[in-house]
């Protein structure tokens, strides 16, 4: 009971800034709630561990075949799990709008701007438990892949494919970090991410060569971030393709699209009421 | 309507632009438009150091707004106001750090347990991992939520749900508390479990700024009133101050003896006893009501009664309920349910 009193004394306030330290203490506090909510109902984990079992599965059976030849499904292994890890990215990144946005219809976010800490540690904290359930994705995709019979010549090569992946999908999450603060319910977040992410997964190098769509189809298909991001990560795995060229177009589009969304998600963030 | 031609009601009444000297919470001229809306439209007041105001209005009052704009949630569109000394428009983050909000939807995370989330927010508000722990505790027990601590906050009851929400609040040992209409949409049951808890609060010393639209709410928690309606501050006072100026107090007197009503209300009518009105006999209940307006008429109308030999059995005084007093000062009623029933103070047998 003594330690629950009202009337203690309210401890001196400075200036008010809030150090490195505790910023990641805060920021540190709010991952540990997403983790428990993961704990809470695990589901809302199954897409980082069905989906790319499911996906993976799918694509190498039902159309390694036909793209590559009966004999030949290694190849198409080799060639579809490192799109699919650029695939994954986006797909994790769509449940951060979902998730934020029902923060805000809760109210939780009400009493988190009304606590003395950084608004951008509700944002980062978000963030980083998104990029760990990104790694987590990866990790099932790449050893459902190896059981299929991935193989890997550049190892050095798969960890910067991961790494890239990751940026993009750092830069991508701003986007649907805006939506989650603009859109005004879960349900419309998650048909605009659809509505955005359909075009852009299927219309790439994702699943296969492009050498076979038609020509203005191509035209779009190699500036889709997702094909360059594909391609960059094939080729940094299997060590033989140049990939500078896709590396740096990659990065570019996480860059422009962090410089870009960023600054936007956090002002609707901040100001929104 | 300007809140001083509401004679001698507002506590606000020679300088308004002077916060008084123990004022935890100081608004002035407080302006915040939607549109063409103007949810707050030049409110004035002060909370002063350990007592509960309460905000009454309608919805749709400017409440809510009043409550975003001192928790720094929204910024106001002109005016200022100050929470233990700090701007909450130039020095947010110092304002945060006295503050504690209770929203009017329990800001509680559902998927968390009652434990976790009051050991986020003490971790939030810097509390060291074991103090945090301690404090998460300590509240838990002490809004008898100990049981379901461990439970997600989803299964929790509405009263359980408003406790927790109460104890997030406390957490920082905030200078200031607001209570954003706490008891909306609760069952009367977990409307007084909640009294209870914020009359506790109170007794240890807490200050609070509470906003609600039932007039009984504020009757029961606040010490002063603040009414507002459509954005402006339309009366302010003492409660008891506020019910007795508008509307006057109805004296009930029963005569010991049933045949000796008719007598006691000639005997105060003859007496120019009755106020702006009548001394009426209300058979059914074997009173009789008299309108007064001072404690001397009170008086004087015991020593006519002593005087002419009528012996009393119970005599009482009704303030008017506040859903009168709304209903007198802004010309339309409150839209709150009808809960507010006059509440006799006996004076004398």
């Amino acid at each position: 009971m003594s330690t629950a009193t009202v009337t203690a004394p309210t401890a001196p306030v400075a200036d008010g800034r809030i150090g490195l330290r505790g910023n990641l203490r805060h920021i540190g506090a709010l991952v540990r709630r997403n983790l428990l909510w993961i704990r809470q109902d695990p589901e809302s984990m199954f897409d980082a561990i069905l989906f790319p079992i499911v996906f993976c599965l799918l694509f190498v059976f039902v159309f390694g075949g036909a793209i590559s030849g009966t004999h030949n499904r290694h190849a198409y292994v080799n060639y579809v799990v490192p799109g699919l890890m650029a695939m994954m990215g986006m797909n994790i990144a769509q449940g951060v709008g979902t998730g934020f946005n029902e923060d805000f219809q809760k109210g939780v976010m009400d009493r988190f701007r009304s606590l003395p800490i950084s608004r951008g540690s509700v944002l980062i904290a978000k963030i980083a438990v998104e990029i760990g359930r990104m790694l987590v994705a990866t990790a099932v995709l790449l050893a459902v892949g190896f059981l299929l019979g991935l193989s890997v010549s550049n190892v050095p090569g798969l960890f910067a494919a991961i790494g890239l992946s990751m940026v993009f999908g750092f830069g991508v999450m701003w986007i649907f970090l805006t939506l989650g603060v603009v859109m005004k319910s879960a349900q419309a977040v998650q048909g605009m991410g659809f509505l955005v992410l359909m075009p852009l997964q299927f219309g790439s190098s994702i699943f296969a060569p492009t050498s076979t769509m038609p020509g203005w189809l191509q035209a779009f298909t190699d500036y889709n971030p997702l094909s360059t991001l594909a391609d960059a990560a094939r080729g940094l795995m299997n060590g033989h393709e140049p990939v500078a060229h896709d590396v740096l177009m990659t990065l570019g589009w996480s860059v422009v699209l962090t410089a870009v969304m960023a600054p936007i998600a956090i002002r609707k963030f901040t100001t929104k009421s | 309507m300007a809140a001083d031609t509401l004679v001698g009601m507002t506590r606000i009444d020679n300088n308004p632009s002077e916060a008084a000297p123990d004022a935890a919470v100081t608004v002035r001229g407080l302006v915040k438009h939607y549109g063409e809306t103007r949810a707050l439209d030049g409110v004035d007041l002060d909370v002063r150091e350990g007592t509960v105001l309460g905000v009454l209005g309608p919805n749709g009052a400017g409440k809510t707004t009043l409550v975003r704009c001192l928790s720094t949630l929204i910024a106001p569109d002109a005016g200022h106001a100050t929470v233990a000394g700090y701007d909450v428009v130039r020095q947010p983050r110092q304002t945060r750090r006295v503050i504690g909000l209770t929203g009017q939807y329990a800001s509680v995370d559902e998927k968390l347990s009652g434990f976790e989330n009051l050991y986020m927010i003490g971790r939030l508000l810097d509390l060291p991992r074991k103090e945090a722990r301690a404090r998460a505790d300590g509240l838990l027990e002490r809004f008898s939520l100990t049981e379901a601590a461990k439970r997600p906050a989803r299964t929790y009851s509405g009263g359980m749900r408003r406790r927790l929400d109460l104890a997030a609040s406390m957490i920082g040992h905030p200078a200031v508390l607001y209570l954003d209409e706490p008891t909306t949409g609760l069952d009367p049951r977990t409307r007084n479990e909640v009294w209870t808890e914020v009359k506790r609060m109170v007794a240890e010393g807490a200050t609070v700024l509470l906003t609600t639209q039932y007039m009984e709410e504020a009757e029961q928690l606040a010490s002063e009133l603040t009414v507002i309606d459509r954005g402006k501050v339309i009366a302010g006072g003492r409660i008891d101050e506020l019910k007795a100026r508008v509307g006057g107090r109805t004296l009930r007197i029963r005569p010991a003896d049933p045949r000796e009503l008719r007598p006691t209300a000639t005997t105060l009518d003859e007496f120019g006893l009755t106020g702006p009105g009548h001394a009426t006999v209300d058979t059914e209940t074997g009173t009789v009501l008299v309108p007064i307006l001072s404690d001397e008429q009170l008086t004087a109308v015991l020593g006519a009664l002593t005087a002419r030999g009528i012996t009393l059995a119970a005599i009482s005084t009704e303030l008017p309920s506040l859903d009168e007093v709304f209903l007198s000062l802004t010309g339309h009623k409150a839209s709150a349910p009808q809960d507010a029933s006059p509440a006799p103070e006996e004076v004398a047998v």
